[in-house]
This record gives C-alpha cells, structure tokens and sequence, in this order.
C-alpha cells in the first residue's frame, strides 16, 4: 500500500510542477506591463520604472523569477494581491471554508439522495420509477445551474419570501469566526436565531451546487448496482434464500460501491467549478466568487495564487480517493 | 481485344468492389438506426436537436422581430398569457424592449455554432496529439500524458475563464478557451483506443505490407477508434454549449447585445424579482439544447458500443 501510494506521489509532483509553471506564465503572457499592474502607479518616469522592475525582480531571468515563486509557493509565500496588498494565502484561508461548507453540504444531500435512487432505479429497473429517476438525473446532468440558482431565487426569495437572496448569515448577527463554518459557528454563539438564519442562508446554494454530482452520483450507482445484480455471486446469495434486502444491502450494495467512490472524488472538480458559478448567483464569500473577482479586477498574482492552490486541492482529494480505492480495492494496486 | 477484356473485368470487379462497400455501409448505417432507435429517449433528442436546428437556420424568416431590434414603449413586457401581454411579443420583451423570442431563436445559431467549432478543434487537436501519443508511446506519450494531466488538474470552467481573461473577453476567444480544456478527453481517448489496436493482425499486414507510419496512423488504425470519440463528440458538445453560456454569464463569452442565451441571463439578472420572464425564457432554451443533445448522446452510447448491445 506504501508503495502504491509513492508511486502516486511520483506522479503528482510533475504535474504539480507543471500547474505551477502554466499559473505562473499566465501573468508573463498578459497583455500590458506587469511592473506597472503590479506597482499600481499609473504615470511613471523610465528611472522609476527600472527602479520598480529591479525591486519586482522582472529584470532577472525568467527561470530564476519562477525558482524564486515555487520557492515562495512551497513556504507558503504566493504573493500578495495587486488591489488589496494581503498575502494570497490569508485571503484564501479566510474564505476557503465558506466554499468548503458549501461543498461539504452539498456533496452530502448529492450521496444521501443519489445513491439510494440510484439503487432504487437499478432494483427497479425499467419501472416507471426507473424511469423517472433516470430522467431526472439526465435534467440534472443537463442543468445550467447558473440560470437554477436564480429560477430559485424567484420562486422561493422572490414570490414565497422564505429564502434570503444572498450572503452567509444576516446581518443582524455577528460573532467572531471560530472554525470558519457558519453552521458551527452560529451554534457556538449562542444567540437566538443565528443557527436558523445560517441554514436559510446556505439551502438554496447547496441544491444548486449538489444538483450535478446528485445527477452523475445516481447513474453511477445505478449501473455500478446493475453490473454487479449480475454477477454470480449475488444469484448464490438469492439461491441460498437471503432476503432481498440482505442480498442488496450487504452483498450487491458493497460491491457496487467501489466505482461510485470514485465518482464521488471525481465530484470535487465538480463541485469546485460550479462553486464559481453558485457563489456569484448567491454572493456567497468563498474562493469562487473571489476567483471571478479577482479575473475581473485583473488581480493576477490573486488568480496566480488561486489556480495553483485550487488544483492543489483536486490533486490531493484525487490522491486520496485513489488511496481509498486501493483499499477497498486491493486488485489494483498492481 | 484481350486488352479490352481484361479492363472490363477489371471494371466489374471495381463496380462489384463498390457495391460491396456501399451495401456494408449502409447495412452498418441500418443496424447503427435499429439500435438508435431502441432508446426512445435518444429518438425525441434526435427530432428537438432537427427542430433546434431548423429554428437556427430558418431564424431571419421565421423571428417576429429583429433581435436587436429596440421597441420603444414596451420595455419589461409580460408574455402573452399575463395580464398586459401582447400578442406582438409573445414571450415577452427585456427591459430596452427587445422581443424575447425573435432573441432566442437568433441565439439558437450562437449554441450551436459553439458546438460545432469548440468540438471540431477540440476533436482535430485532440485526434492528432492522441495518435501521436498512442503510436509512438515513449517520450512523446510521456510529455503529452503530464501536459494533459496538467490541463486536467483545473476545473475546466475555472481554466476557461482565466483563459479568456488573457486572452480577452469575447465569443471567439471563449470557444478557443474551452476547445482548449475540453481537448484532452479526446486525447485520453484516442490514446486508449490507438494502443488497443495497434497490436492487432490487421496493422501488422498493413505494415508488412509496406504501410509508412501516416497511412498506418490515419487510414488503418484511425477509422477502427471512432466509436467512443463519437460518443465523446455529442456529450462535449452539450458541454461546450453549458460552458460557453457559464462564460456568457459571467461577462467573459459572447458581449452585449449579442442574443446569446448566456448573456441574456447576464443582462437579465438585475430583473430577477421584476420580471421572471427576461431569465426563465434563456434557461429553459438552454436546458432543452443541452439535454436534446445528451439524450442523443446516451442512444449513441447505446447504439455505438457493441459491449451494450449483446445484453
């Protein structure tokens, strides 16, 4: 297992290195002068501008200016934002569980609904229950959720008034951030109200951002179930007299299970591209929206930053799904 | 006389020889619609995607008004079925008094022509590189496998928009983006399926019939992979059209006034609570394309893999 997991690694660190190089020629390749984005000075004399050049360090070669960034980026050091002069790590860290609460959520209801549908379907098959359960999930997988989010945003803000149109929590609350997930947090300071209005607060995103992995995860499971329903060992199971129940649930459903948790890893791309979507609908202040608004207001070392650690982060989950597949799975570690 | 009959012969055989060819084509052709038309889902995506089609095509003739026609006095305007609805704008007009469906039904040719361009690139880049990838294997496979890796590593829709960002916001350079992050599923998947049939008997006897490595590549081996880059095909394209109205919306694709349905989502959004029409309209034409076009998607799964058929 060891093994397999440094094989992995081995692979990881060139593509690493390589999201690094692509996110780091991004702000080279950009139209207009990076001394004069970076400094934020508009009329500058040429003497200034190679002072600003020399104290940026875009008067050393190219390959020493990105051994000078990964070295930065592997001590933590991305940089600091154009327009707010931060460090792009704190941003990122600030924000990040307002999109991880997020993503968490919505994964859940997607695997809480999907896979039981997705058994369901496959037991059923070709039932009207089949089929709607199909249908539904090809709406979802075909969903533009930007154009979900606000459909929802009308009906249940707009004509019902039980949802609140955007932000994490309403203002009439405040307490310091402790874990950084509103839930929690709102618990954990004690005033009356505040759990509830986080909950109103985080619903509609979490339907809109769980739609497509509900989608994927249920047709993934229904045809992981439909395969194995065939195997033999199922039909020895049925033989012996189980009940059905114990032959779904214990014998089928395990099996089953082994592709479906790769879907589920795979959803975390998913999840993290339409998290751009989601929190610019709902003005939700996670690493989505700050991405967007960064691309707009040209904050390159912001979008440098982000890249990388946005892919660091599918890398890693990859890393581990592929770990929990191995374990699970032990045929292919070789 | 003897010379004239050889030809002769030569002739039949050639006019049989294509015969031939032509009958197993379109028996191949008549056994690809049988299984097509199994799937009933796949044949009602089928006749939305010809109607879609017909609208984009037919738009000039058959939209009430010009889509970037402004009338003034009737800005915001209900469909016909609300109160102070107008037959004139059936579905209703957007808040600089644009009819909505004179809109969609022009948008209709920007969906589907950043279908076809954002898969033909990335189909053509995608072939190419995979081939090399699969035939050649060692270095070449290994630096193109890690590049794709690397594009791979991003959310595409993140990749896309900061792509655009550089390159500036607009439709083309939006379509370039996301051919560009959609092309290594192809490149995955050619790769795949070139190593699988490039140790078969019939590319050795083509080989040892003295084939050179292009013929080999693009004529023997090529033909023999297309099944799962169809499939690929259809579903990419539903992609790129979701994609490039993400980007539309977001402020990165096709710009103001183009009808594009993304876009009009964009201007829309400040109406949401006013006037659920200028957004409802531009999703649902969405939705339809795109689910249209996966539904044909899976019958050409069905259809295309032999692996299904036999069950």
């Amino acid at each position: 297992m060891f093994r397999f997991f440094l094989r992995r690694l081995a692979v990881l660190i060139p593509t690493f290195i390589g999201v690094s190089i692509i996110a780091f020629a991004f702000i080279r390749i950009l139209p207009g002068d990076p001394v004069m984005l970076m400094s934020g000075e508009r009329v500058m004399s040429p003497e200034r501008h190679q002072e600003l050049t020399h104290l940026l360090g875009f008067d050393r070669p190219l390959w020493i200016q990105y051994v000078d960034y990964l070295g930065g980026v592997v001590t933590g050091d991305f940089g600091n934002s154009i327009v707010t002069k931060r460090p792009v790590l704190n941003d990122f860290l600030t924000l990040f569980p307002a999109t991880l609460e997020l993503s968490i959520c919505a994964i859940i209801i997607a695997i809480l609904i999907g896979v039981p549908l997705g058994i369901l379907a496959a037991v059923k098959r070709g039932s009207w229950l089949d089929q709607s359960v199909m249908g539904f999930a090809l709406v979802g997988y075909s969903m533009p959720i930007f154009w979900w989010g606000l459909l929802l945003i009308i009906f249940f803000s707009g004509v019902l008034q039980w949802t609140p149109v955007s932000g994490r929590i309403s203002l009439l609350y405040y307490f310091p951030p402790v874990t950084g997930f509103m839930l929690i947090d709102s618990l954990l300071s004690g005033q009356e109200g505040a759990f509830t209005s986080a909950v109103s607060h985080l619903v509609l995103p979490t339907v809109v951002l769980a739609t497509i992995p509900l989608a994927v995860i249920a047709r993934q499971t229904r045809s992981a179930m439909l395969e194995v329903l065939g195997e033999d060992y199922v039909r020895t199971a049925r033989a012996k007299g189980l009940p059905p129940r114990r032959v779904i649930g214990l014998h089928a459903l395990r099996n089953a299970l082994i592709p479906v948790i790769t879907t589920i890893g795979l959803q975390v791309g998913v999840l993290l591209a339409g998290a751009i979507l989601t929190e610019t609908i709902f003005s939700w202040p996670g690493i989505g929206k700050w991405m967007v608004d960064s691309v707009f207001k040209r904050d390159y070392t912001v979008v440098q930053g982000g890249l990388l650690l946005i892919a660091g982060i599918i890398m890693i989950v990859n890393l581990i799904v592929d770990m929990l597949y191995g374990l699970v799975n032990p045929r292919i570690r070789h | 006389m003897a010379t004239t009959n050889t030809k002769d012969q030569n002739a039949a055989i050639g006019l049989e020889g294509g015969t031939l060819i032509a009958t197993s084509r379109r028996a191949r052709l008549a056994e690809f619609w049988y299984y097509f038309r199994q799937n009933r889902g796949a044949v009602i995506g089928l006749a939305v995607f010809v109607i879609i089609v017909a609208i984009a095509v037919l738009a000039p003739l058959i939209a009430p008004h010009g889509p970037s026609l402004q009338n003034r006095g009737a800005f915001l305007l209900p469909p016909v079925w609300e109160d102070g609805g107008r037959w004139e704008f059936v579905l209703g007009t957007d808040a600089v008094g644009r009819d909505i469906l004179s809109r969609l039904i022009y948008g209709a040719r920007f969906s589907l022509f950043i279908g076809v361009v954002v898969v033909s690139l990335a189909v053509t880049v995608g072939i190419f590189v995979g081939l090399m990838a699969g035939y050649f294997r060692g270095a070449v496979d290994t630096a193109v496998m890690r590049m794709m890796d690397i594009i791979l590593a991003f959310p595409s829709l993140l990749l896309a928009l900061v792509l655009v960002a550089i390159l500036g916001p607009g439709l083309t350079n939006a379509m370039i983006a996301i051919a560009l992050v959609q092309q290594p599923h192809y490149v995955r998947l050619t790769r795949a399926a070139v190593m699988a049939e490039k140790g078969r008997d019939y590319v050795t006897a083509a080989r040892v019939a003295g084939a050179g490595n292009l013929r080999l590549m693009f004529k023997t081996i090529l033909p023999n992979c297309t099944a799962p880059l169809i499939v690929q095909a259809a579903l990419s394209f539903s992609t790129a059209i979701l994609d490039a109205a993400a980007l539309g919306f977001l402020g990165m694709g096709a710009q103001p006034p183009t009808p594009e349905w993304g876009t009009m989502l964009a201007e829309a959004r400040e109406f949401i609570l006013r006037a659920w029409w200028v957004v409802t309209f531009p999703g649902i034409a969405i939705l339809v394309t795109v689910l249209a076009i996966n539904l044909m998607g899976d019958g050409l799964r069905d259809a295309l893999d032999p692996k299904l058929k036999r069950s």
